[in-house]
């Protein structure tokens, strides 16, 4: 009867249960999202960034990489979002011109969408589809994931991510081989693995499990001796691609992406190299193009540190002198003071002087100066040399002072001749570059070397930076590191018309082009350079807080009335999920014991089942949760998210290894899955009970409030009338 | 399977009586087959090539093939040289220089506190420093000399026991790690190239020279590594008396690691992950019973739990009862514990019973070492209001006084001794400032309240009233000296003073944070004693203190410790060793001398060598990879190969764990770290590229035929050892001293050494 199919037919199925959890976790999370119209606890940190990515301005953000910023800032951009709001305030109202709706969708879909991509894990795990069921309903009344994915915050769209990278993996190792959709889900996989580490730093751990369960799907591979070695060779060429390469490639492209968006110079230039600035529109682009390249004698140049702590800062003197005596009683040469500057300023221009020659001009055709080179530096608006001699340092003793000679005729001799020393260097005859050189500059006749201290100046120093010369000078020091940025050439001779000069702003100019590659490696190098201060935040927490969930965070109080949003989680999730966890680990051990001694109670296939979804749950909690112990930075309770869906999705297991393993009768069964009834109506219980928080839309009473306070550890807000 | 790939790859043109040919010209004509060696008596050894292949599921290293071993004078003979050499360039110049170099200022001190019999405190368990102790005191030192800073001459006192006994113990690491790869790969070769490179390594041997607990703590690590494998090469013969007497050596060895300094808990772990290994492997053994099973079980748990423990209780029992003397670090530790020092103000002390209005006291935290302190310094600009600091401070100072005076508004206090639930105000004797708490974020746990000490000639305001509470006391019991925990809450915010345990930054001299938390916990930062107490107008009596129990003493000597370690971080803008650095021999460290005129000793691995080493760790990797996928694989493999693969496998596997355990955890480190926290883990780096390399050579026939092949591998040996000694010869200045101008002027002996610049030499 059946003739041949035409070639175009496509199968469609339809799982109801899909759709529907979807339609509900879409119903939860989207659920009046454009309430409170008022700023919600991190979006006032996140939400400077967005207005950056609309105005396209460069910043620099330390807490991740940029790919979570831009899918909200993608949310910006398609509600039309113009960028300007001041987000200073958790708590503040939006002006009209915030869409507030599509900057919270994107997080609010994704939030939506893990409730089916755990039921597809479980699915995927080999559970039945009453198993996935329980799974996504636990998932869709976790209030805690609810509020987190309500607002422009990142942690539902790290899990999403997550969650579609295992789902993917998992279809991929049970798909039949050969099949081109099979190479799909890989390449699915590795690319949302990718994203998660996008969107945060923590997405590594997960995806560093998902390396393991890859490794482990190799090593079987290998060991299959009914696999031709060629097969063998090729799978794990294309695995290493997809988990190993693609990540690193989308990475970078993340990196692109936000690289050539934000082109404009911003409040972060600062923290960046000289060379890097130049590259961003505007800042010091605007100030440094088409300067000359090469330094050459009678150069006019400001020079930077390298260095970014305390702050970046131009060499800098001016008329003062070095306070006779200091408080501390000790003395100094009473010379002009040197400092380290962190504003520009007329008085940061130096002139390169060659030694053997009186003029401060350029000569024609330019000498340049070349590493190792000896220069006397020249202050430009005060005709002083730079100078430093076996007198102590006014903040560190142990260093040596640095001044511009005045000569008082004390039988203290000039001392001015500095060595240069390109860092950087290819080759030792190299000519010292505007922003692309990093030079020493070493005194010659202490041979010590110029750098700052990390001391401030009292007040006779107007609090700026002190710079000293150091003679034990170890290795590569960044304080010690100088660089040219901005730079003419000098063709005054007199020293009025020099002051003038030095006072109009530079306009010749040259582009330096800096490649990608040393643009994203200098970004990242700094963002994970900075040292965030360790501050104690109110609601922040520690790790073992999490886990019985003693604290929580007021993400918002409505203004006038006690309506309020905190992250609270559905109580009888977490103390399930706790439960699950100690008898998945007890079941594992007896059971890991038993089959040793060669005791099978179960089959080898559920026994391979449990180990998998173990591998998959267990150590997801594992990976995202114990490494926060080690860590010293400031932790919320949002931090433990990710941990907690993979450890909500072991119940389901728990559930169904004691139903079908454990339970021998039939009448313990069904009085078993009564219970499962009762448990999932208490999970709905307690999600509603706790919804007020979760949704902000109540007034409540103080009375109201306290019932609801089932913690005592719990910092829930109440306003004073 | 007929025509799997790695056959061709893995065996090619190689015949038994090939591989016996090259085997028995280097033995010099001894049987091959046979494997009279006790150790290995029942080691199975596979007939022929394809017999291994078969056994490929549930091999552990025992099944594997094993290379005959030289046996008889010869081993005597190579062991005896490894011995001499390593001595011999242990002991060279061991009394040079005469001064204290680098870190002998504090091992010296702490030996002379043992001589002394003067208590004091350090992050450190008592063993090597106790060895040193004894060492000196044997060889005639008195502990006389101050160690006060590196560069001081020694002039007449004995310091060459001291030394002397370290050397001894940095001597016996290329001896055991030449019987440790002797019994990992059974190849004489492969032990020599790691005894080599260990004999010649500039930095072990400017390690071993002087006064320093590295060169004892390596060696307990090696003598556990040792032992382990000894142990195992027993697993077939077990509850011999062998098999017993190596369990209890590891016991004894273990022991030792832990006591001479904590990082030897990672040898713990190494040996602990094996022991586990080697128990699932009986547990899976169905041929012996449970009971069988129990009886494994319990000899390790009383072999490398009990007997290490008992151990290391006993050296600390030892270390407890020699030193009972007063010392300079008394103030870390709490008030009791103070009692049993002699020369302590609180031993047989004789204070006023009871704390009345009028006395003057110290009060000691109980959660954190230190006293309640205060100094003529405000807080700076930004950090709370600009009053005096308070905080803790953990040594005894003027500046930890305070007096005890009755609030004004107090009118329910009668009598002149204070009661629980009175309102007094804690003075500071030295700037006459009042304790004194307010509605400002403390520096640095912004949660709670700042504390300062305010007003002038004792006179402030109210916000100086603290209500003192005896702990588990009602309103009207007295405030014993000593022994009565305390809480002191404040009057008007109802928050406790509390100490946080956060270090100040530099502009407090890095002492304790002291805030007033108004979160109430029941936890010892919230308690204080009166420890120092004196009152004019009460007598003194004799305080019978409770005297602590050992495991008292015990436990609190623990506390201090692990605090004090963990407050070894780095200083603000200090240039701090990273780990990464240490691998690629990134920096050294400056032991003696700085100008042209010193005789300079610089603490640097051979850069050659160390070089050598890391390659071979890259290699390694690669190698294992391969010859775990071949045995996993099953691929046909000749005896030998199979050998190879099995020893890289399996001995080696347990090296690289152990390199990756000594080294990987000083990523999660928050404290302070020095380039010689890598030479445990280095060690293992040695001998695994000692087995790397001898694989590597002796699979050279994979690539050359046969005649070729055994003149490429001697080839290679000789080279080996040509680079070993002629690197050595190059750089042996770094450990034997230098003298006249730096390396990087012409006419230095290190001219053209001075590879990297972070070298200083």
């Amino acid at each position: 009867m059946a003739g041949p199919k035409p070639p175009w037919t496509v199968k469609f199925e339809i799982n109801v249960f899909l759709l529907v959890v979807t339609f509900f976790g879409l119903l939860t999370r989207l659920y009046r999202i454009q309430f409170p119209r008022a700023v919600v606890f991190d979006e006032v940190y996140y939400g400077q960034f967005v207005s950056l990515y609309m105005k396209q301005v460069f910043f620099v953000d330390e807490s991740g990489p940029p790919f979570g910023h831009m899918i909200l800032a993608l949310g910006g951009f398609l509600g039309g979002f113009d960028g300007n709001f001041v987000w200073n305030r958790i708590g503040a109202e939006y002006s009209s011109n915030v869409p507030v709706w599509s900057l919270r969708v994107i997080p609010a879909l994704s939030g939506a969408l893990c409730v089916p991509l755990g039921y597809l894990l479980i699915q995927e795990l080999g559970f039945s589809y009453i198993t996935a069921l329980i799974a996504a309903l636990l998932l869709l009344l976790e209030n805690s994931l609810i509020v987190q994915s309500r607002f422009m915050l990142l942690e539902s769209i790290l899990i999403f991510f997550m969650l579609l990278a295992i789902v993917s993996y998992l279809r991929f190792c049970k798909a039949p081989r050969g099949s081109t959709v099979r190479w799909l889900w890989l390449v699915l996989s590795g690319t949302s693995s990718a994203c998660a580490i996008g969107v945060k730093y923590m997405g590594l751990f997960t995806y560093l499990l998902l390396l393991g369960l890859a490794v482990h799907h190799v090593w079987d591979l290998i060991g299959d001796k009914t696999l031709h070695l060629a097969v063998v060779v090729k799978q794990t060429v294309t695995q290493v691609m997809a988990l190993l390469v693609l990540p690193v490639v989308l990475y970078l492209a993340f990196f692109y992406a936000h690289l050539n968006i934000l082109h404009n110079s911003g409040p972060h230039d600062q923290m960046m190299s000289s060379a890097f600035q130049a590259s961003l529109e505007g800042g010091l682009s605007r100030i440094t193009k088409g300067q000359p390249l090469e330094v050459a004698y009678g150069s006019q140049v400001t020079l930077r540190t390298i260095s970014n702590k305390p702050a970046p800062c131009w060499l800098h003197s001016h008329k003062e002198n070095y306070p006779v005596r200091y408080e501390n009683g000790h003395g100094s040469s009473h010379q002009q003071q040197v400092t380290c500057y962190p504003f520009k300023d007329v008085n940061n221009w130096w002139i390169i002087k060659d030694p053997a020659r009186t003029s401060l001009v350029i000569s024609s055709p330019p000498r340049p100066v070349r590493h190792g080179d000896i220069v006397q530096l020249v202050h430009g608006i005060t005709a002083r040399f730079l100078n430093t001699h076996d007198v102590a340092a006014p903040m560190s003793p142990h260093h040596q002072e640095v001044s511009c000679y005045v000569d008082f005729n004390v039988s203290m001799p000039m001392q001015n001749l500095w060595k240069v020393e390109i860092v950087n260097r290819d080759s030792d005859g190299e000519t010292w570059k505007t922003i692309l050189s990093e030079v020493r500059l070493v005194h010659v006749n202490t041979s010590s070397v110029l750098k700052l201290s990390g001391f401030l100046l009292p007040d006779w120093g107007f609090r700026q930076m002190e710079v000293v010369t150091d003679k034990v000078y170890k290795g590569y020091q960044q304080t010690a590191v100088w660089n040219v940025e901005e730079h003419r050439y000098g063709r005054s001779e007199e020293q009025k018309e020099r002051e003038l000069e030095l006072n109009t702003p530079t306009e010749i100019d040259i582009t330096s082009n800096l490649s990608f590659i040393s643009r994203f490696l200098e970004l990242q190098w700094r963002m994970l350079s900075i040292k965030v201060e360790e501050s104690e935040h109110k609601y922040s927490s520690s790790p073992a807080e999490w886990i019985t969930m003693d604290t929580n965070i007021a993400y918002w109080l409505h203004p006038s009335t006690n309506a309020q949003i905190h992250l609270i989680g559905n109580f009888v999730t977490w103390t399930l999920a706790n439960i699950a966890l100690v008898i998945y680990s007890l079941l594992f051990l007896v059971h890991l014991l038993r089959r040793r001694r060669k005791i099978q109670d179960i089959s080898e296939e559920s026994w391979r089942q449990i180990v998998e979804s173990g591998a998959v749950c267990v150590g997801g909690w594992a990976v995202n949760y114990l490494p926060f112990f080690t860590m010293g930075k400031t932790l919320f309770l949002y931090h433990y998210l990710p941990a907690l869906t993979f450890q909500i999705l072991l119940i389901p297991i728990v559930l169904d290894h004691i139903h079908s393993h454990i339970l021998r009768s039939h009448s313990q069964r069904r009085a078993f899955r009564a219970v499962i009834l009762a448990v999932l109506c208490a999970v709905f219980v307690a999600y509603y009970s706790m919804s007020p928080f979760t949704y902000g839309h109540v007034e409540m009473t103080p009375d109201q409030l306290a019932k609801l306070r089932w913690k005592d550890s719990w910092d829930i807000l109440l306003r004073k009338r | 399977m007929e025509e799997n790939a790695c056959e061709a790859a893995l065996a090619p043109h190689y015949q038994q009586d090939q591989y016996g040919f090259g085997v028995r010209k280097r033995k010099g004509g001894k049987a091959v087959t046979t494997d009279s060696n006790d150790t290995f008596g029942s080691a199975q050894q596979p007939s022929n090539g394809t017999s291994t292949s078969t056994s490929t599921h549930g091999l552990n290293q025992k099944a594997c093939w094993q290379p005959p071993r030289a046996e008889g004078y010869q081993s005597v003979c190579t062991l005896l040289l490894v011995t001499v050499l390593s001595f011999a360039t242990r002991f060279y110049k061991l009394m040079e220089p005469d001064h204290v170099c680098w870190d002998e200022t504090h091992f010296g001190k702490m030996a002379n506190w043992y001589i002394n019999r003067t208590f004091f405190l350090d992050v450190h368990p008592p063993l090597g420093k106790m060895l040193i102790g004894l060492s000196g005191y044997l060889t005639g030192y008195n502990g006389s000399f101050p160690f006060t800073k590196p560069g001081d001459k020694f002039e007449e006192h004995h310091y060459g026991g001291m030394r002397g006994m370290c050397a001894a113990f940095g001597a016996g690491l290329p001896v055991l790690a030449y019987l440790t790869v002797v019994e990992v790969s059974g190849s004489t070769s492969a032990a020599l190239i790691t005894a080599a490179l260990l004999i010649f390594d500039t930095g072990y041997i400017t390690l071993s020279q002087y006064i320093l607990l590295d060169p004892i703590l390596m060696f307990f690590i090696m003598a556990a590594v040792f032992c382990t494998i000894k142990f195992y090469s027993y697993t077939h013969r077990p509850f011999t008396t062998p098999w017993c007497v190596w369990l209890v050596l590891m016991g004894v060895s273990l022991a030792g690691c832990v006591s001479v300094k904590f990082l030897g808990v990672f040898v713990v772990l190494l040996v602990g992950l094996n022991t586990a290994a080697e128990l699932w492997e009986l547990l899976g053994d169905n041929t012996l019973s449970l009971t069988e099973v129990y009886k494994h079980v319990l000899a390790r748990v009383c072999g490398l739990i009990l007997l290490p423990l008992f151990l290391y209780l006993t050296i600390f029992t030892v270390h407890l009862n020699i030193l009972n003397k007063s010392g300079p670090s008394d103030g870390f530790f709490s008030s009791s514990f103070q009692s049993r020092l002699l020369g302590n103000s609180l031993h047989n002390a004789s204070m006023p019973e009871y704390l009345a209005y009028g006395s003057t006291v110290t009060l000691k935290n109980h959660g954190v070492q230190g006293y309640l302190h205060s100094h003529s310094h405000s807080y700076p600009e930004g950090v709370g209001a600009l009053q005096q600091q308070v905080t803790t401070y953990p040594h005894k100072d003027v500046n930890n006084l305070w007096l005890v005076k009755r609030a004004e508004d107090d009118p329910d206090a009668l009598s002149d001794l204070i009661r629980h639930g009175d309102v007094i105000q804690l003075e500071h004797i030295e700037t006459t400032r009042n304790l004194h708490s307010h509605v400002m974020e403390a520096p640095l746990t912004r949660k709670h309240q700042q504390v300062t000490g305010y007003g002038a000639n004792g006179i402030g305001d109210d916000n100086d009233f603290w209500v003192v509470e005896v702990y588990g006391g009602q309103k009207g019991d007295l405030v014993k000296t000593i022994r009565s925990k305390i809480r002191f809450v404040h009057k008007n915010t109802g928050c406790v003073l509390f100490s946080s345990g956060e270090q100040l930054p530099k502009w407090a001299w890095e002492q304790g944070e002291v805030t007033c938390n108004p979160h109430d916990k029941d936890t010892p930062s919230f308690h204080w004693n009166i420890e120092d107490h004196s009152n004019p107008k009460l007598p003194n009596i004799s305080l019978e203190v409770l005297k602590p129990s050992f495991l008292e003493i015990l436990v609190e000597s623990h506390i201090v410790m692990f605090k004090t370690n963990n407050g070894m971080k780095p200083k603000e803008d200090e240039v701090t060793s990273q780990p990464w650095q240490w691998p690629i021999n990134y920096q050294g460290i400056g032991f003696s001398g700085t100008n042209e005129t010193d005789y300079r000793v610089y603490f640097l691995g051979n850069p050659v060598l160390w070089g050598l080493n890391l390659a071979c760790l890259g290699v390694y990797l690669l190698m294992v990879v391969f010859a775990a996928a071949g045995l996993h694989r099953g691929c046909i493999m000749d005896a030998k190969r199979h050998g190879h693969a099995c020893v890289l496998t399996g001995g080696g596997g347990m090296l690289f764990l152990g390199w990756l355990l000594h080294y990987l955890p000083f990523y999660a480190m928050g404290r302070i770290l020095y380039y010689h926290h890598y030479y445990p883990a280095m060690l293992f780096n040695i001998m695994l590229t000692g087995i790397t390399l001898d694989c590597l050579l002796q699979n050279v026939d994979l690539l050359v035929k046969p005649p070729y092949a055994d003149w490429a591998l001697r080839g290679g040996q000789g080279l080996l050892a040509v680079v070993i000694l002629y690197s050595f010869y190059l750089f042996h200045p770094l450990s034997y001293g230098m003298q006249g101008p730096r390396a990087h002027e012409e006419g230095s002996p290190m001219y053209n050494l001075n590879w990297m610049e972070s070298w200083e030499f």
